[in-house]
């Protein structure tokens, strides 16, 4: 009798999966069209130099879109990182302009500062239990703040930073530059991390459902807590890396970078409300908007467009995401109707629970935890099946709900 | 688990437990408390600031805050339903520089200020539509148009700025009420915050708004047309942002794509700040409008104590947070306190 379920779920998990791979394929797919479209016009545009500049332009962003992905994941938000990375970026070029240290002091005192940030949004986040979206729009102030009330006025300029900092941001190593490989390095970390630490995965539970995830013991308070300090030393790091990349800076540096920061993640596919994409996804929607801006000045389209269509393109992301999230709900929903026909006790026990989580919430009653069927996933692992015989039918959606959302972020999540 | 019973006919027959979850007591301690802060900050800012009572100040200060004012009446009415509209002041940039283009195309005034607020409509109604139709959340919707809007401001008016409106429209704003400092906008302002005060707090429309911010679902069942208000909050959101491009633009004498740059912020933190809840279902109009006159006391204080407006920045972003902070430790505090009590 749970042949069936299974291989229905089996492929509703891969459905599932093939939509998250589907967005990363059609950013590299749209990138490629803007590519081949400007080159048309303009065969310059492919060249070892274009592609540099636009892997430089891309860096900074990029390694923010990875550090906000984190926190997005976990249906949250962190507003404040603009101001994180002008703090940390100002930072640097006065202990260079003042101090003359050498370069790694001015990297780790970057680094700190991001991550003190950090800890300060989550703390509040976390243990105070306020709302990501109020402690960061306060906090993006707060820094911001701090960052003008250091600066008082002042500028840094490049001639104050040693040369061999400055490098950094406009060298290369093998013909390779070196600031988006520092993001590259970073990013596949944070890629691998979230697709094979337990943590990582637990983020992903904490986003599909906060309840659910308490209910199966993840410690959520501690896992957004260490999201929101990575997220911030992440900033921490792309002010270090601004600094060095514009060698000027003031206390404006950045202001208002994180709606574009925002803006890439959800054109990378990261659902605003948690549960789903990837940080690869993201991060090619940070290249992807950047080389919309330099593909602009290619087409002598007047640089003024660039807001209005990363407007537009975010808005167009989301909308196509929701098509075809609706779409896979309505083909799952079919094919679960037609398994309650053949099945009835399937159709009792629960109507399609959350967003992506449109697998049939029958796992946890009729078959062995779904996750089991599919891939060991570290929240379902933790989901204890015995809940059916044990608790009252509420907790035992609940568990079901836990362990199928579990499933799905395991098959990489799919649109919300 | 059965050991440690809370001795539940206690706690239910308690008056003093009743009346701390009465709505109305949550709403006096809040609003008292927020009150109190302001008379606090006018009272310091009268005695301890040089030149803050003098009457063309505070009718300057009141100017200042003209734009938050109306923005944030809207933005109440949608945070109150559990939705957020971070595309105001971006809509607002847009109004303004489609007044300097339309101006420059030889149209008159008296054409250019409804067909403003009327474009507002329309930007509004196009977050009205995601939201609703499509069915996206109002944050990813919003900050997309955030983009859009300040977007298409630039493509509209580049980075020229348009500044020979007609004197008489642009003394408009400064002209004050005989020889009392209220501004004439202020007027405006306030007979809006009665209009929208009325229709929030004393009209069937305005209990449902809480009834969607608490539960949407439920509302739903209950018979009230979620999707059809929350459409015409987004219109009206919009309408408002024209408004305040008018005022703004001839306030400034000077319709530039980057008016109002980055004031969605402080709008959504005056809110904040007045006691609505981000989650919807709480929050009154008058905390609002309170929060906003503290936020104007402060950023006029400030300014006049030549304290840069960067501290400004951290005084906003601090009250933001202590606003929701507060209440949460107080509630904790009382929560422990009421435990350890029964324990004893």
């Amino acid at each position: 009798m749970s042949e069936p379920v299974v291989e229905r779920q089996r492929s509703a998990a891969a459905l599932l999966g093939r939509l998250a791979r589907a967005r990363e394929l059609g950013l590299v797919v749209a990138l490629f069209l803007l590519f081949g479209v400007t080159a048309i016009v303009n065969p310059r545009f492919i060249g070892v130099q274009s592609f540099k500049d636009i892997l430089l332009n891309t860096a900074i962003v990029g390694l923010l879109a990875v550090g906000q992905t984190l926190v997005v994941v976990t249906r949250n938000i962190d507003l404040s990182v603009g101001s994180v990375l002008g703090l940390s970026a100002f930072v640097t070029g006065l202990l260079f302009a003042d101090h003359d240290v050498p370069i790694v002091v001015a990297f780790v005192v970057g680094t700190l500062i991001g991550a003190v940030c950090g800890v300060i949004n989550g703390v509040l986040v976390a243990v105070c239990r306020i709302p990501a979206l109020v402690v960061t729009l306060g906090t993006m102030y707060v820094f911001r703040g701090a960052d003008y009330w250091l600066a008082e006025g002042r500028q840094v300029n490049a001639a104050d930073m040693p040369s061999a900092f400055l490098k950094i941001g406009s060298g290369s190593v093998l013909g390779i530059p070196i600031l988006p490989l520092i993001a590259l390095v970073l990013l596949a970390l944070a890629a691998w991390g979230m697709r094979n630490l337990r943590s990582g995965r637990e983020l992903y539970a904490i986003g599909s459902n906060p309840d659910a995830a308490r209910l199966a013991g993840i410690p959520v308070g501690r896992r957004l807590f260490v999201a929101f300090v990575l997220t911030g030393t992440l900033s921490g790091v792309a002010g270090v890396l601004w600094a060095a990349r514009y060698g000027t800076v003031d206390a404006t540096a950045a202001t208002g970078f994180e709606l574009n920061v925002v803006a890439a993640v959800v054109v990378g596919g990261v659902a605003i409300f948690g549960g789903s994409g990837t940080v690869v996804g993201a991060a090619l929607g940070a290249l992807l908007l950047s080389t919309i801006g330099s593909a602009l000045v290619v087409l002598k389209v007047e640089a003024l467009w660039e807001r209005a269509i990363d407007g537009a393109l975010l808005l167009l992301a989301i909308t196509l995401d929701r098509v075809l999230a609706l779409r896979a709900e309505r083909a799952l929903r079919a094919s679960a109707s037609r398994g309650a026909t053949t099945l009835p006790a399937n159709g009792a026990a629960a109507p399609p629970a959350t967003g992506a989580a449109a697998v049939p919430a029958d796992g946890a009653t009729t078959t062995p935890p779904d996750g089991a069927t599919t891939t060991p996933p570290d929240g379902a692992t933790t989901t204890p099946p015995d809940g059916a015989t044990t608790t009252p039918a509420a907790r035992t959606a609940a568990d079901a709900r836990a362990s199928e959302d579990a499933a799905a972020d395991v098959a990489k999540g799919g649109t919300r | 688990m059965s050991t440690t019973v809370l001795p539940p006919p206690k706690e239910t027959s308690e008056p003093v437990g009743f009346a701390e979850h009465s709505p109305l007591r949550r709403l006096l301690s809040w609003e008292g408390a927020i009150t109190a802060l302001l008379i606090f900050a006018v009272l310091v800012a009268t005695f301890g600031v040089e030149g803050f009572a003098d009457s063309f100040n505070l009718a300057n200060a009141q100017l200042d805050i003209v734009e938050i004012a109306i923005l944030s009446l809207t933005l109440t009415l949608l945070v109150v339903i559990g939705e957020i509209d971070l595309s105001i002041a971006s809509n607002l940039g847009m109004c303004s520089a489609l007044m300097g283009v339309l101006w420059n195309a030889g149209m008159s005034i008296e054409t250019i200020i409804p067909l403003t607020i009327l474009v507002g409509a329309v930007a509004g109604a196009l977050n009205g539509f995601l939201v609703t139709v499509v069915g996206l959340p109002s944050l990813a919707v919003t900050i997309g148009t955030l983009a859009l809007y300040r977007g298409m401001a630039y493509v509209l008016l580049g980075d020229k700025a348009v500044a020979d409106f007609p004197a008489a429209y642009t003394t408009w704003p400064a002209k004050t009420l005989g020889s009392l400092p209220i501004p004439y906008p202020t007027v405006l302002v306030i007979v809006l915050a009665i209009v929208v005060g009325i229709v929030l707090h004393a009209t069937p429309i305005g209990r449902s708004l809480y009834a969607i911010g608490s539960n949407k679902e439920a509302a739903r069942f209950a018979g009230i047309r979620v999707k059809r208000i929350t459409f015409w909050l987004f219109v009206a959101s919009g309408a408002f942002a024209g408004l305040a491009a008018v005022i703004y633009t001839f306030r400034f004498s000077s319709a530039r794509a980057d008016n109002a740059n980055g004031l969605e912020l402080t709008v959504v933190a005056a809110v904040l700040l007045g006691g609505v809840s981000i989650f919807g279902g709480r929050g009154t109009l008058p905390g609002v409008l309170v929060a906003v006159l503290l936020v104007g006391v402060l950023r006029n204080a400030l300014i006049l104590d030549d304290v840069s407006t960067e501290t400004l920045m951290l005084v906003t972003g601090g009250l933001l947070i202590f606003s929701v902070l507060a209440p949460n430790a107080v509630t904790w505090a009382r929560e422990r306190w009421r435990l350890r009590k029964l324990s004893s």
